[in-house]
């Protein structure tokens, strides 16, 4: 298993040339080969979502796909949301709401519920709590990242 | 910086809900976790399959280095000690030396160029182990002729604690009524969303290694470290960088730790290894796994007169270092008259070790399982005398303070009825009857569950003497300096992972020394830079780091006091510190504490001896421990066709004295709570006759979503501690303290008119499903 394909990862905008075994996560491939921490790992067997990106517009669970399957499509991390030194409203409302206290479960959240709104920007309150049940959080109790969630799709649709 | 809300404390940054420091780096992914580190050499573990047997021949594929316990020669094993209760002093090889003990156990570590090439050839190490007979159950291994898991502790009791108070028997036998619960708290895993993570780097030039690992203790981890690898201290820094929750498992010292330091050493070079979630659930610290049998003895009034508790802790294979393995079951003796008035009281409480997982602290430790035995026994005795819980409660709780409990435990303060009574009014009791009885004639099964509970918080070095421990943690030091430009630094001890507690202690400081919290920085997690200190655990850093943040800035205080008296030549009582600034009261004469700060350092002379040069003080607080208190109220509907519980609401009346951020404090509880619903109805490590686990993955051992959460309601009362200086109690427990109690408690109530009994946690849809068809089948049997 140490054949190594040839492929571009395009993460926040920027490509990322790498060499990766088939059998890659593309989250150990966003994480080790491209040096984007953010994304975190908590189960790699797809449910806790710690580890959740957007791909092409759907927030997916980065251990759950192979880094060959991600070549050339577009990829965004946590580390894409903010714009120079601005927030994103996402990240701003976690912050207002107490949605994070470990921060680990953090950068998967917001990929999730930023990849959720962008495609439903008017999804409601029961399938918003259907959506953020896919991901754990263990310290929060989930209550304020709700109320985050919701803060920030109101300023989304601004 | 962001202020919005102000109450309690009439101080002008505590008490507010201040945002945190913390969270701007957290939200951009600019966290730093232990798994983040690159490496030069990776590990990977082969653990154990077999729950007891002997290792023969280890084959090791062609020539990749694994180490084994061979290799480890001049190692010193974990023992952890604990000077009273038979305690029996079992020993943990590093890697498993002759014999494995559970399902899991580390037996080799493989070592490689990356992850990826660390686990293919673990895959292909062989191990040779003749299986012997495993005893996983606690009762099973106190049985005659149960097999013998460590030659040092016969009958597999690792530890017996006993107490019987004077003049028990004559109490005992004048009850009017004994009320029993058999209860059973089934296995659980702490379940941190980062796993266990150590990465250690040697320094050819110092010849120092630094680890850095996922951990609420790094001096204690060095110290221990050190020991076992019999190195100097000094030669080991060790930082717990950003922590992706702890909730007690990451207390505890991992041979997995040793293990990564040891070959840094030997390679000199970097070593890393990050634990997977399978890893995590059958290999970290598991928690809760215990019987009780509790019996009450209740006069005619139904007012209690004793306690009999017989306590089983199953504490796994070995035994956690510091805490021992003790931590369980003499938490279950010392606290389990909870917050009632009872002065007779006998327990025996027995550590058993079994071929399992070891069992370490978990949020609460022992208190969700007495809380949930008492308080489902509360209740029992309150259907026994036709009382209403409500009632049975309020002739119980204590309300007289301070309060000597039968343990000696001094009760400094606390607020049973009032927080009971806010509970009470605040769910309207007689709304939900009339609701649940109306439900029922539809066939739907309401119910209401009432816990009330108390939470001992911030206890020092003297707690933990009394247990006997040979590591008594207490204190903790704070080192405060404002620097030559003005701004502030608080190096800590404790090691926060999720508190908020850069924020808090910076609001304390903020208020004691009159500047803006944004000029204060808080470090900790770094043996190298902060002082030594126990680290975070035991609902204890705000109290007790807070507590020695506080007498810090306090000398901090007198000494810019001092200054400015000088500097503005009035008397010292004439200066008020408020703004970043020493003003002259009365006037508007004023100077900066920066221009201050700048002076102690660089124009001493002008103070003509009477200040020391520099601005740095230092604050040590080792408090007697106080009682935070709360009532958790649940309601539930229970789908008696599935066994289905849903949580429809759940309310806290909670006292833990001042609260320094009333935003973090609230996420404490709740966070707390989410944990506690994950105890009463869905978390659970499931073991079969061999040993194996069946709950390996997230989607068999099942932590709650945020759809298993209902509406929490807090409600608080703010009653100032009188044994804690910032006056704050800790909370940090609490929620999954009560939240078992109440939601099976609420369970029991919806199926009451089945005359069905769960006295077992989780209460799952099984359990509950099993209970319904037992209580139907013995319907038929009299109908």
């Amino acid at each position: 298993m140490t054949d190594k394909t040839n492929i571009t990862l395009t993460i926040n905008g920027r490509d990322h040339a790498i060499a990766v075994e088939a059998r890659r996560t593309l989250a150990d491939a966003i994480r080790e080969d491209c040096g984007q921490t953010g994304t975190h790992i908590g189960c790699e067997h797809g449910i806790c979502g710690a580890c959740t990106v957007i791909v092409d517009g759907e927030p997916v669970r980065s251990c759950l796909m192979f880094a060959v399957q991600a070549a050339d499509k577009k990829i965004r991390t946590v580390e894409g949301l903010a714009k120079d030194d601005t927030l994103h409203p996402m990240q701003q409302a976690f912050m207002d709401h107490h949605g994070l206290q470990c921060g680990f479960c953090t950068p998967g959240f917001l990929m999730l519920a930023v990849g959720v709104l962008e495609r439903e920007p008017h999804i409601s309150d029961d399938d918003l709590l259907d959506v953020l049940s896919s991901n754990l959080c263990r310290c929060t109790g989930y209550a304020n990242i709700i109320k985050a969630v919701r803060a920030a799709a109101e300023e989304m649709r601004k | 910086m962001s202020a919005p809300e102000t109450k309690g404390s009439g101080l002008k940054w505590v008490g507010r809900a201040m945002r945190r420091v913390e969270d701007p780096a957290l939200v951009q992914g600019q966290g730093r976790f232990t798994a983040d580190l690159p490496a030069t050499h990776w590990v990977r573990f082969v653990r154990s399959p077999n729950a007891a047997g002997k290792i023969g021949n280890i084959g090791k594929p062609g020539n990749a280095m694994v180490i084994t316990a061979a290799d480890l020669k001049g190692v010193k094993p974990i023992t952890p000690m604990l000077h009273k209760f038979s305690y029996k002093p079992v020993a943990q090889p590093i890697l498993a030396d002759g014999v494995v003990r559970y399902v899991g156990e580390a037996v080799a570590a493989v070592v490689a160029p990356s992850e990826e090439e660390a686990e293919d050839i673990a895959e292909l190490v062989e191990l040779a182990i003749d299986e012997t007979t495993p005893v996983i159950d606690a009762r099973d291994a106190l049985k005659d002729g149960a097999p013998q898991i460590h030659a040092v502790a016969p009958g597999n009791i690792i530890l017996e604690g006993k107490v019987k108070t004077n003049g028990f028997d004559a109490i005992w036998t004048s009850a009017a009524k004994i009320i029993t619960i058999d209860a059973r708290s089934h296995r659980q895993n702490a379940t941190p969303m980062e796993a266990r993570a150590a990465h250690a780097a040697y320094d050819a030039t110092s010849g120092r290694v630094t680890l850095t690992c996922t951990t609420q203790m790094p001096h204690l981890m060095r110290t221990a470290i050190a020991d076992v690898l019999g190195m100097p201290e000094s030669d080991l820094r060790v930082i717990a960088p950003d922590v992706g929750g702890g909730f007690g498992q990451k207390m505890s010292l991992c041979a997995e730790y040793v293990v990564v330091v040891w070959l840094a050493r030997k390679l000199k070079s970097s070593v890393a290894w990050t634990e997977d979630r399978r890893e995590n659930l059958i290999a970290s610290f598991h928690s809760r796994d215990q019987y009780i049998t509790l019996e009450a003895a209740f006069d005619a009034n139904a007012k209690l007169l004793a306690l009999r508790a017989d306590v089983v802790s199953n504490v796994g294979a070995y035994s956690c270092f510091p805490t021992t393995s003790g931590v369980e079951p003499l938490m279950a003796m010392a606290e389990m008259p909870g917050p009632y008035d009872v002065q007779q009281y006998q327990c025996l409480a027995r550590g058993v070790i079994t071929n399992t997982c070891t069992m370490a602290a978990y949020r609460g430790v022992s208190r969700p399982v007495i809380t949930f035995t008492l308080e489902r026994l509360m209740d029992k005795a309150a259907t026994a005398f036709a009382l209403d819980p409500i009632d049975i409660r309020r002739r119980n709780l204590i309300d007289k303070f301070p309060y000597k409990s039968a343990m000696g435990l001094e009760y400094d303060e606390a607020t049973y009825k009032e927080t009971l009574e806010m509970a009470v009014k605040a769910i309207d009791v007689p709304a939900f009857r009339a609701r649940q009885i109306a439900a029922r004639a539809k066939g739907q099964y309401l119910g209401i569950g009432f816990a009330t509970f108390s939470e001992r918080t911030g206890y020092g070095s003297p707690a933990f003497a009394a247990r006997g421990m040979e590591i008594t943690p207490g204190w903790e030091t704070v080192i405060l300096t404002v620097d030559p430009s003005g701004f502030v630094e608080a190096r800590i001890g404790s090691s926060p992972h999720g508190q908020g507690l850069r924020t808090t202690l910076a609001q304390i400081i903020a208020d004691e020394i009159g500047v803006t919290p944004d000029v204060i920085k808080i470090v900790h997690g770094d043996t190298d830079t902060s002082p030594y200190g126990w680290g975070t655990f035991a609902s204890r850093s705000l109290v007790i780091s807070g507590g020695a943040t506080l007498i810090a800035a306090q000398k901090v205080r007198a000494k810019l006091i001092k200054i400015a008296s000088h500097m503005l030549e009035v008397a010292p009582d004439d200066i008020v510190l408020a703004d970043g600034l020493a003003k002259v009261a009365g006037t508007d004469r004023s100077v900066t504490i920066a221009k201050m700060a700048r002076e102690a350092y660089t124009q001493t002379h002008r103070f003509k001896g009477e200040i020391e040069p520099g601005m740095t003080e230092t604050g040590t607080y080792d408090p007697p421990g106080t009682f935070s208190n709360a009532c958790h109220v649940a309601i539930v509907e229970v789908d008696i066709e599935t066994g289905h519980t849903k949580i429809e609401r759940f309310l806290v009346a909670e006292d833990a004295g001042r609260i320094i951020n009333p935003m973090i404090a609230d996420g404490q509880v709740v966070g707390g709570i989410a944990q506690g619903i994950g105890n009463a109805l869905l978390e659970e490590i499931i073991y079969d006759e061999g040993g194996g686990i069946l709950t390996a993955n997230l989607a068999d051992y099942m932590p709650p979503t945020a759809s298993e959460m209902p509406p929490v309601e807090l409600h608080h009362i703010e009653t100032p501690s009188t044994q804690s200086i910032t006056k704050a109690k800790g909370l940090g427990e609490g929620g999954c303290i009560g939240a078992p109690a109440a939601v099976v408690n609420a369970i029991n109530d919806a199926l009451s008119p089945f005359g069905v009994q769960i006295d077992e946690i989780p209460a799952t849809p099984q359990r509950i499903r099993a209970a319904l068809r037992a209580a139907e089948k013995a319907a038929r049997k009299t109908a």
